[in-house]
């Protein structure tokens, strides 16, 4: 008679949870790879349809460009140089603009909607001329910036102001009054004046939401610096469309285009860093744990 | 005398001693509800808390047990009559009191640690000297492997510890609790009961714990408040004659236990039946 004493049974249970585990995380990377392989299949196809209807003339590439064509165009503007000066210069002068226009409208937007939340007797008198002022068309407040501060970045910085503003207001001004009252109350009884009760519990409560706007409100920034430069300017992305589409060259106004994609999606990025860093209290939500 | 022999002795309400801890005289309270009608929440409230004592609240939902809280804690202003706490009459927060909620009121974007020392910090202590003393107060409710955590990271009942600490380390002479462990299992609850009692001798406090569980209320207290279904006001004062320490897990089977517990429920019972009925026509 052969005897299975505990630790051998234990010992053995434990190589079996570790195997599991080992083909656990095998078929989650297996899964990984699978989705990046078909993102970049989808790309490709997508890529290649899109030249071929252009090699073809199913489509003409003289509206709709090609890949290659814009491709070329990409190239020749960072090799050459666009008719404007260097491409860096335009990229720069562009992202300089929003990142002002972003800081400021954000800071403002921020700083408005903690008062205005703060403070309800505010909060009833503005909110009317925030709505008219919301409701506005932002984009043609463009040409008055241009009319009233020039050609050069102060217009541009202007729209991308309003731009940002009104979002990152209305989304602080709701963080504020969303902020959990039982937790303003211990923070008062604990010993918080008015001003620390801002500081550390209506500032963090209503991070979340001023974090979600400043997310969507980047592009935003972004939209306002290229409209601006596209009714008048002397550098930038949005001069550059404009110049492509006087030309009537297609490959241009799609290099522009990407060129200006690929700067809202590291910016994205880094706002998201950013954002995984102030909120790291927060718990992992369910659909992005495992990956 | 029949009150002699047994140990819940029913008082009489009286005018409040000046020295009391908490003193509630005569006590309206009206909401003016958003659409401008007044609405009685407590009426002809009387309620005294002798220095050190544990007084427990108990009454139907909506009777107005959180009100009186915040009658003492002055978040909330009687409409008539007055509130005195510690024998000065309630104008702004007072620095004596603690307050332990019923939802979870930690900050869930502070650890553990950074939770108990907000109340030193917020009353201006050195960061080194709340430091020191979070740590201390995070030991004793045993949650020193914890103290890097986040409240999300903790269970139900580690955030009720660190929601002690976190009041317990201003060392307040009134602590207030609404409901405080309502939400947590029943051994759990008997556990953080056990804490609060163990935490209470040391400290001797005032405590009003409001609470809709009656044997609760009986296991806890020196005095229970019952009160009448909404608008309400004092129906009967019990004083619990059980010894101290009690133990939360036995006093449940102790025959003294349970025979007070049933003369306090045949008062209350009238009073939640009549709160549930209201309840129900409202709904109607
Ligand atoms: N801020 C308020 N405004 C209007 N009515 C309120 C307010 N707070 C509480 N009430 C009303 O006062 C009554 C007592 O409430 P509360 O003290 O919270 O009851 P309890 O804690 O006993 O369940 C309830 O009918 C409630 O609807
Ligand atoms: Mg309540």
């Amino acid at each position: 008679m052969t005897a299975i004493s505990p630790t051998d049974q234990a010992a053995a249970r434990a190589t079996s949870i570790v195997a599991a585990e080992a083909q656990a995380r095998a078929r989650l990377r297996k899964r990984h790879a699978l989705v990046i392989g078909l993102r970049l299949a989808i790309l490709v196809v997508f890529l290649g349809l899109w030249e071929l209807c252009a090699d073809y003339n199913i489509i003409d590439p003289f509206f709709f460009s090609s890949p290659s064509g814009i491709w070329e165009q990409i190239w020749s503007w960072i090799t050459e140089g666009t008719s404007q000066g260097p491409l860096w210069l335009q990229i720069y002068v562009t992202l300089e603009e929003t990142f002002l226009g972003f800081a400021i409208g954000a800071v403002g937007g921020i700083v408005a909607g903690i008062i205005l939340g703060r403070n309800k007797l505010l909060a009833d008198v503005f909110s009317i001329y925030i709505k008219i002022a919301n409701s506005v068309p932002r984009v043609v407040l463009g040409s008055v910036f241009i009319i009233a501060l020039g050609l050069g970045m102060a217009s541009k910085v202007a729209l991308a102001v309003v731009m940002v503003f009104f979002v990152v207001f209305a989304n602080a001004f709701q963080g504020v009054r969303e902020a959990d009252r039982a937790m303003i109350a211990n923070a008062q009884i604990l010993g918080a004046s008015p001003f620390q009760i801002t500081r550390s519990v209506i500032i963090p409560s209503a991070m979340s939401w001023i974090l979600a706007s400043l997310h969507v409100s980047f592009g935003f920034a972004l939209v306002g610096a290229v409209v601006g430069e596209f009714l008048g300017a002397k550098q930038g992305m949005g001069l550059l469309i404009s110049t492509a589409q006087g030309a009537f060259n297609a490959n241009g106004v799609f290099a522009a285009m990407i060129i200006l994609a690929v700067m809202a999606l590291v910016v994205e990025f880094i706002i998201t860093r950013f954002e995984n860093y102030v909120v790291k209290w927060r718990p992992a939500p369910f659909n992005e744990q495992g990956t | 005398m029949q009150s002699q022999t047994m140990a819940a002795e029913k008082l009489s309400p009286a005018a409040p001693p000046a020295d009391a801890a908490i003193a509630i005289d005569d006590v309206t309270l009206r909401f003016v509800t958003p659409d401008g009608h007044m609405m009685t929440a407590i009426r002809d409230f009387t309620m005294t808390v002798a220095r050190g004592e544990f007084a427990c609240v108990v009454g139907p939902t909506g009777c107005g047990k959180s009100t009186t809280l915040n009658l003492v804690t002055g978040l909330l202003r009687p409409t008539t009559g007055n509130v005195r706490v510690m024998g000065n009459p309630v104008t702004d927060i007072s620095r004596d009191i603690g307050f332990v909620f019923q939802a979870d009121a930690l900050f869930p974007w502070r650890s553990v640690l950074d939770n108990v020392a907000a109340g030193p910090l917020f009353r201006g202590t050195p960061k080194k000297e709340a430091y020191e003393k979070a740590r201390d107060w995070i030991g004793r409710v045993g949650l020193s492997r914890f103290e890097k955590h986040y409240p999300h990271q903790l269970s139900g009942g580690m955030r009720k510890r660190a929601a002690l600490a976190q009041t317990f380390i201003n060392q307040p002479k009134i602590l207030l609790m609404d409901e405080p462990f309502s939400a947590l299992d029943m051994q759990t609850r008997t556990a953080m009961q056990d804490e609060l009692l163990d935490l209470w001798s040391g400290l001797k406090s005032s405590v009003v714990f409001v609470t809709h569980d009656l044997e609760e209320a009986v296991a806890l207290a020196d005095k229970v408040y019952v009160l009448t279904a909404g608008p309400g006001t004092v129906k009967s004062v019990y004083h619990i004659d059980l010894p101290r320490p009690r133990v939360m897990s036995d006093i449940r089977y102790d025959p003294k236990f349970i025979e007070i517990a049933k003369v306090i429920w045949n008062d209350l019972r009238e009073e939640v039946q009549l709160g549930q009925s209201r309840g129900l026509q409202a709904s109607h």
